[in-house]
């Protein structure tokens, strides 16, 4: 049995301690809102915040979780996050959506540490997160606008 | 995509599965309303050929639009949405005519059931071919003026005033008098309403919708990791996780296995063989995972492919100098070129290309004794129902389908043969119980699973004459039939030819006024799909990276050579013109940098992109705009459009730029995204999309914006360093 915290709340999972925190979350807890897409920390679409960073949850396994804080893209709610929500429905960003709740994860990640990103600064945290419908042209302006709401 | 299937019904395609049980035979029927206990009112198109007294009527399961009595309106879609944005635009059709608000409509998918939700272009379930909104203009036009007209007969009554006093606006319902009510009060009494066969439907002018970029309806579900939304986060009590050791070469049968290592794993509950490879049960996902990589498999290769890639194109560039069975032929080519000041020649090699949808396939299945309930991102409902109906030993319409959200599909989800869902049934027949199943496939499953954009080779001699104008295009391609060998053959496949394989090229509307296309069409056990765009993901490459040579050759510029050929295609012209003038075709440009231009039509809509780049000092190319004109008729959703665009050539751009799939010994050598690198964010250029304002009727948009895009970044390169890539991807010509 391994004890996690995940989006506040304490939770035991008996499961290997090296399974990957992604299936952790997709199978036992059932928080399918961290998508599957590698399995390899190729494409970015399980990231999850552990202690408010990003990570490849796919990557991080249950032991490596244990005594962090997970949050999800289920519970996500800061400043930045609210900002990142509100932006990706002004610019309609999703197609497929698939990848969305990985995107909008690294895209919080990214405004809690830097609130005014360059357009350098968006491709640098945003180019280990794969779009196979290619909305990176909303997401890039997607950022830029919950830069702005979150000044306002 | 799956355009070829014009005209096939029911019955021709259930004869071409071999299944002598049809599903329920499609009329076009009228208009259907019912009611029922708490249903509100619910709006299809009957199969009986008359409108059903609603007093007989049982509320039927199969409606086009839902009225709920919270006053939700939701939308049936018969398409499946793979982030397309049909269910959006199914959706603003309805509300437009019914004059719903925005914020009361909702979107749900259509049970599978070919008799009400068929494709009209295809005549069974499915969605593809960048069709689902031509098909769709009129039919959800008309449900939803039946449901405005139900609701506003019921308010008359309701209020013992004439009908047409009532006005409904914003998803109120309301007279002079003062008297107003929401749709959901009125959704009992609508549906007890006669309706006339005859409805009358807005103009143009009256559209309050159609037109404006009505919001996407799954945004929000979309951006906060809403559960249940896609096949991969299906999940149903007492179901376990299966995944399928499939043989790494096509051929391949199963040998023998060693299980042993994998008793260790927690959660793995068995490994059997299966006709599709060892099949591993799991009680998760990752068990099911960690037991397969576990497991020692022995295959047997003696039947299988072992050719690799460097012999497959050995082999096709024999062929490309080998004389072809004629695809299409008009004037005369030989003599053409033979009159031609000038000639060119190129031999053009395009790599087996994978879908890779960002959601990987996955599939739910629970076999019983009497019906077979499946939960995926179908594609083609009808095929599945008949596949796994015909593996199962049950009539098609036995077959139930919960119909989910897909994350992409690009044709990976539409398979000829219902792969991956008779795939699940014959899992479900291996396993033996009647228990739910979720089969998932990891990445590399994916990727190395075929169903490919087949490899070609293209050879092209094409020539001006003395007064600068086109004169000769023999064009000779070589590579897999995508239908040929497949239940679909007899529909797309005539005298051994495949439409798909050369569409784009003999079709061409450019005023050429001799040409050949032959096709030699190899053997290969590859299997092949089709792929955003199908045939013209790399005919349209061909097409306008010659015809751009062509215009140099003849000493005229790119843009005036192309639309001095189209004077018999004015909206083809009308793009080309528009893309030019946004993009400032002609104004000079940085040292390094170049501009290029293409323009294709395909799946009837016409799309020109103007691409600008960046030499690199490495030699690589960076694309840094891509301003596009685009006619795809009446623009239901110009956001839309400019999003499909936009990821139309985000999608092709990658494939160019660095996608193949390589095989060596008949095994791909590629595996994740690693080594079949998508593009990525800072690949992506500035995308400037304008719109042609139209009045005919609306065509493809999910696929048209990516033939366009390899030429014009091709031809942008060829200006910028005077090299005219031929080997895709760009990888191989070192421009990537």
């Amino acid at each position: 049995m391994t004890l996690l915290k995940i989006n506040g709340i304490n939770q035991t999972v008996d499961a290997d301690p090296e399974t990957p925190l992604l299936w952790v979350l997709r199978d036992h807890l059932d928080l399918t809102g961290t998508k599957f897409g590698c399995g390899e920390g190729l494409c970015g679409a399980c990231t999850v915040h552990l202690d408010g960073e990003a990570v490849r949850s796919c990557q991080t396994t249950l032991a490596d979780a244990q005594g962090a804080d997970v949050t999800t893209i289920e519970a996500v709610n800061s400043k930045a996050s609210q900002a990142v929500q509100t932006a990706w429905q002004e610019l309609q960003v999703p197609q497929c959506g698939y990848c969305q709740s990985g995107q909008i994860m690294s895209a919080t990640a990214l405004l809690n540490e830097t609130p005014s990103p360059s357009a350098q600064d968006i491709d640098d945290a945003m180019s280990g997160n794969v779009c196979r419908c290619a909305t990176y042209v909303r997401i890039r302006k997607a950022i830029h606008r919950a830069a702005e709401l979150m000044e306002a | 995509m799956l355009n070829y299937l014009n005209n096939v019904n029911a019955q021709d395609l259930a004869k071409a599965f071999g299944l002598t049980q049809t599903i329920t035979p499609t009329r076009r029927g009228f208009l259907k309303l019912s009611g029922g206990a708490g249903l509100g009112l619910v709006v299809g198109f009957g199969v009986s050929g008359r409108l059903t007294s609603p007093a007989q009527a049982a509320p039927t399961p199969h409606p086009f639009v839902e009225i709920t009595p919270d006053g939700l309106v939701h939308v049936i879609s018969k398409h499946l949405d793979k982030g397309q944005g049909s269910a959006t635009g199914l959706a603003t059709l309805v509300a437009d005519e019914m004059d719903a608000s925005i914020e009361q409509v909702r979107s749900k998918f259509a049970p599978a059931n070919a008799a009400l939700y068929k494709n009209l272009a295809f005549g069974v379930q499915g969605t593809g071919g960048s069709t689902a909104m031509a098909n769709s203009f009129l039919q959800y036009r008309q449900a939803g003026a039946a449901a405005r007209l139900a609701l506003v007969k019921a308010a008359a009554s309701e209020w013992k005033v004439p009908e047409r006093e009532i006005e409904v606006s914003g998803g109120v319902v309301s007279h002079a008098s003062g008297r107003s009510s929401g749709f959901g009060e009125l959704a009992n009494l609508a549906a007890t309403q006669t309706l006339p066969e005859k409805l009358t439907l807005k103009t143009p002018e009256q559209w309050a919708y159609i037109g404006k970029s009505f919001p996407r309806v799954d945004v929000a579900n979309k951006s906060n990791g809403a559960p249940r939304t896609y096949g991969m986060d299906f999940k149903i009590d007492n179901m376990i996780y299966a995944m399928v050791a499939r043989p790494p070469r096509w051929g391949a049968t199963f040998k023998s296995m060693n299980a042993a290592s994998a008793k260790s794993v927690k959660g793995f509950i068995e490994a059997r063989p299966g006709p599709t490879g060892v099949v591993v049960f799991a009680e998760s996902t990752w068990a099911a995972k960690q037991a397969r990589d576990a497991i020692e498999i022995e295959w047997d290769f003696s039947k299988s492919e072992n050719r690799g890639s460097d012999q497959l194109y050995s082999e096709y560039r024999t062929l490309s100098e080998q004389k072809g069975p004629i695809a299409h032929s008009h004037g005369d080519a030989d003599v053409a070129l033979d009159n031609a000041v000038k000639t060119i020649e190129a031999t053009y090699e395009f790599p087996y290309l994978a879908h890779a949808p960002m959601e990987p396939l996955d599939i739910t299945i629970h076999a019983k004794a009497d019906e077979v309930q499946i939960w995926t991102g179908s594609q083609l409902q009808t095929v599945d129902q008949m596949v796994v109906g015909g593996v199962l030993g049950l009539k098609p319409e036995q077959v139930k389908i919960d119909t989910l959200w897909a994350g992409g599909s690009f044709g990976r989800r539409a398979v000829y043969n219902a792969e991956y869902s008779a795939e699940a049934a014959l899992v479900s027949k291996v396993w033996g119980k009647s228990q739910p199943i979720k089969i998932v496939w990891t990445r590399e499953d994916d990727i190395k699973g075929g169903y490919y954009r087949p490899m070609y080779i293209h050879k092209v001699k094409a020539g001006v004459d003395g007064a600068g104008q086109l004169s000769g295009w023999h064009h000779r391609i070589v590579g897999q039939s995508i239908f040929t060998g497949t239940n679909f053959e007899s529909f797309v496949v005539k005298d051994g030819i495949d439409h798909s394989s050369y569409e784009g090229t003999g079709d061409t509307t450019y005023s050429i006024s001799d040409m050949t296309v032959e096709l030699h069409s190899p053997k290969v056990a590859v299997p092949t799909l089709w792929w955003r765009s199908v045939g013209h993901s790399h005919t349209a490459y061909v097409m306008e990276t010659m015809v751009d040579q062509l215009a140099e050759l003849a000493g005229r510029d790119a843009v005036e050579f192309r639309l001095a050929m189209l004077d018999k295609d004015p909206r083809k012209a009308g793009v080309l013109k528009l893309a030019a003038e946004k993009a400032g075709w002609g104004s000079p440009m940085p040292a390094g940098h170049g501009r290029g231009v293409a323009v294709h039509k395909s799946f009837n809509s016409y799309v020109a992109e103007v691409a600008e780049v960046q030499m690199q000092d490495d030699g690589t190319v960076k694309v840094l705009k891509v301003t596009v004109a685009v006619d795809c008729g009446i623009p239901i959703n110009p956001d839309n459009i400019r999003a499909q665009i936009e990821g139309g050539i985000g999608y092709g751009l990658g494939a160019v730029l660095r996608n193949e799939i390589t095989l060596t010994n008949g095994e791909v050598d590629q595996a994740n995204f690693d080594t079949y690198e998508p593009l990525r964010m800072d690949d992506m250029p500035d995308i400037e999309v304008h719109i042609v304002a139209s009045t005919e009727a609306p065509t493809g948009i999910g696929e048209p914006g990516t033939p366009p895009i390899g030429p014009a970044v091709a031809n942008a390169i060829r200006a910028a360093s005077g090299k005219s890539p031929v080997r895709l991807p760009f990888t191989k010509e070192g421009f990537a």
